[in-house]
């Protein structure tokens, strides 16, 4: 059982997102039903499977029977079993939150499910997969799903998502140019092989111009300033449910993507090396681009997407500098800011979808209106800039010391200069929702709290800022360490 | 130095070629439609790329033929197994887009960039 297990979790959600629209034709309860399920035992799979291979080493699966480098090989190793285990968990809170959706009559409901659970097992398809022209397809099979999804928000996210569509399409194809460079390189297209077999061609220029093209193509799915035009309008108009999940995880697993490229594929120096450098200088500019670019909005959904372009700079900067202090910074960070932005962004579906209210100004006295709500957006905000004793505060703390050891003074600077603008912009949205007084005549709104299914998600995401916050150690000591690049963990 | 280029490279120039093509239409063009076809022909550009890669000079396609078991006599059969995948990606996601297309259409009226921009923006 154990040993199927890399398979099973891509496997699982993928047959579920085939049967759940079916089972939504007979009853919409069943197909929710099966869908929380799906997740569920998906969540409880990749924990059990990062635990052993925490206890036991590497787990790899040939798939129909085929060893590697012929046949694809799925690697669970504790870097993919952590964001495999970060996925599914974030998904399960997300199905609740998003509830059965039926409203638009009981097949909508499942093809949305189907969709999800699509989009999970493309995610997941990649984190696990140990091969680049797998990867390759799982990178779009997710993409598709997040296109449908996105679209079902209004004419404006399916127009977002026309381009979002295009650009994401520009990225695959240069992704999918770069590993045939690889492969006309190296005839292989399993990583380990590949790894082994670069040493050999790294001094020409097909190995530069390969390394360069699937790094564009990767930050851009990753949505790296400058290349994030996609990401706002797509986030902003797609519905909460599915922002909070697309916001939280997707990007990341780009990231995660280009992690994987860089340090267990390519050799680390000659090309790599100076790309990433180069990603070091751009990640410095989408740190601070991103947090001002936030600054400037009024609509607070449009603000967290912006400032999502500037985290994703955070976690790639760790990367770049590339000493273990900011190896841990840029993975604890993938992990926090998923946590972070997901229960961000429910908070705020959650306001719209009850009250229609999304611009910062029209946020009076929500902190009394729904004070559960917008506690759990306080404590995401406070880490989000980094206070302790939350799970950013840790992430960040990793990030400066690591540019601190690399003596990256100008890195350290636009750190520290960046949570400043985050507690600009954040402190904004708090003096309006609890300090200003609501205008005269309008009176003091009823509590409206959401519901429990929607409640119980943010609330879970927001403990979990504080109780890994507390548990940083043992994340960092127990996972992280663990998952870092050979010549780098202990 | 031409009999090299011809014989060597060309069939990777024109895959460059067509490449390009694509990505000033996606960018540059400002009707969806148009820009969607310019995907499919980026797209196509890459499979001709790796069907290049998998070309031997006088080579035969990797069918076995009875008695020949020299590997170098057939031409290399994963590219040609990958593009197929690659083919049904992009089929794929051309259908998803004319989706979001016609939905476009249905409330617009019009495909071109510009007018839909400005009619959002009213």
């Amino acid at each position: 059982m154990t040993a199927h297990l890399p398979v099973l979790i891509v496997a699982l959600p993928l047959a579920a997102s085939v049967i759940v629209p079916l089972v939504s034709l007979a009853s919409a309860p069943a197909a929710f039903a099966v869908a929380c399920l799906t997740l569920v035992a998906g969540a409880v799979a990749s924990c059990a499977a990062l635990s052993h291979v925490l206890a036991h080493g590497t787990l790899r699966y040939e798939l129909g029977g085929w060893a590697p480098p012929w046949g694809i090989e799925y690697v669970l190793d504790p870097l993919s079993g952590g964001v495999a285990a970060l996925i599914t968990l974030v998904a399960v809170c997300v199905v609740v939150y998003a509830g059965p959706q039926d409203k638009g009559g009981p097949a909508r409901g499942g093809m949305f499910h189907g969709l999800y659970l699509l989009l999970v097992a493309g995610l997941l398809g990649i984190v696990l997969t140990g091969d680049l022209f797998n990867l390759y397809v799982f990178l779009e099979i997710s993409s598709l799903a997040a296109y449908a999804l996105l679209a079902s928000g209004g004419i404006r996210g399916t127009v977002a998502t026309f381009r979002y569509l295009i650009v994401g399409t520009i990225a695959a194809t240069l992704y999918l140019l770069g590993t045939g460079y690889l492969y006309a390189l190296t005839g292989t297209l399993n990583m380990a092989d590949m790894a082994l077999r670069l040493t050999a061609v790294m001094d020409t220029r097909a190995y530069g111009a390969a390394v360069v093209l699937v790094v564009v193509g990767l930050a851009i799915k990753a949505a790296l300033f400058p290349l994030h035009g996609w990401l706002p309008d797509a986030y902003t108009y797609a519905p909460a449910a599915v922002t909070g999940f697309i916001a939280a995880v997707m990007a990341k697993v780009s990231a995660y993507a280009l992690f994987r490229v860089l340090y267990f594929v390519t050799p680390a120096d000659g090309a790599s090396a100076q790309v990433l450098m180069l990603l070091g200088w751009v990640s410095v500019v989408a740190v601070l681009a991103g947090s001002v670019l936030a600054m400037a909005q009024h609509d607070i959904r449009r603000m967290l997407a912006y400032s999502s372009v500037g985290q994703m700079g955070y976690i790639v900067l760790g990367m770049a500098l590339g000493t273990p202090a900011a190896l841990i910074g840029a993975l604890l960070h993938l992990f926090s800011h998923a946590v972070m932005k997901g229960c961000l962004f429910l908070v705020v579906g959650g306001i719209r979808w009850r009250t229609g209210i999304y611009r910062i100004s029209d946020y009076t006295g929500m902190g009394r209106r729904m004070p559960l709500t917008m506690a759990a957006f306080v404590v995401a905000a406070l880490a989000m800039i980094g206070l302790p004793p939350t799970l950013g505060f840790f992430s960040k703390w990793y990030l400066l010391s690591g540019a601190v050891e690399a003596g990256a003074w100008l890195f350290v600077a636009a750190l520290v200069l960046s949570s400043l603008l985050g507690v600009v912009y954040f402190f904004r949205v708090f003096e309006v929702a609890y300090l200003k007084a609501p205008a005269a005549g309008q009176g003091t709104p009823p509590r409206q709290e959401l519901p429990l299914h929607m409640l119980a998600p943010i609330l879970v995401l927001m403990a979990a800022v504080l109780v890994f916050g507390l548990l940083n150690q043992q994340v960092v000591g127990g996972i992280i360490r663990h998952a870092l690049p050979g010549a780098l963990a202990p | 130095m031409w009999e090299n280029l011809l014989s060597g490279h060309l069939n990777y120039w024109l895959a460059a070629v067509l490449l390009l093509i694509g990505l000033y239409g996606m960018l540059g063009r400002p009707n969806l439609v148009k820009k969607l076809m310019a995907m499919n022909i980026m797209q196509v550009a890459v499979i001709l790329f790796f069907i290049a890669l998998a070309e031997k000079t006088g080579a035969t396609p990797p069918i076995e033929v009875k008695g020949l078991h020299d590997v170098s006599a057939y031409v290399n059969p994963l590219p040609h197994a990958l593009m197929l995948t690659a083919i049904v990606v992009g089929v794929s996601t051309t259908g998803v887009a004319l989706a979001l297309l016609i939905r476009i259409h249905r409330h617009f009226g019009t495909l071109e960039e510009p007018e839909i921009l400005e009619r959002m923006r009213l």
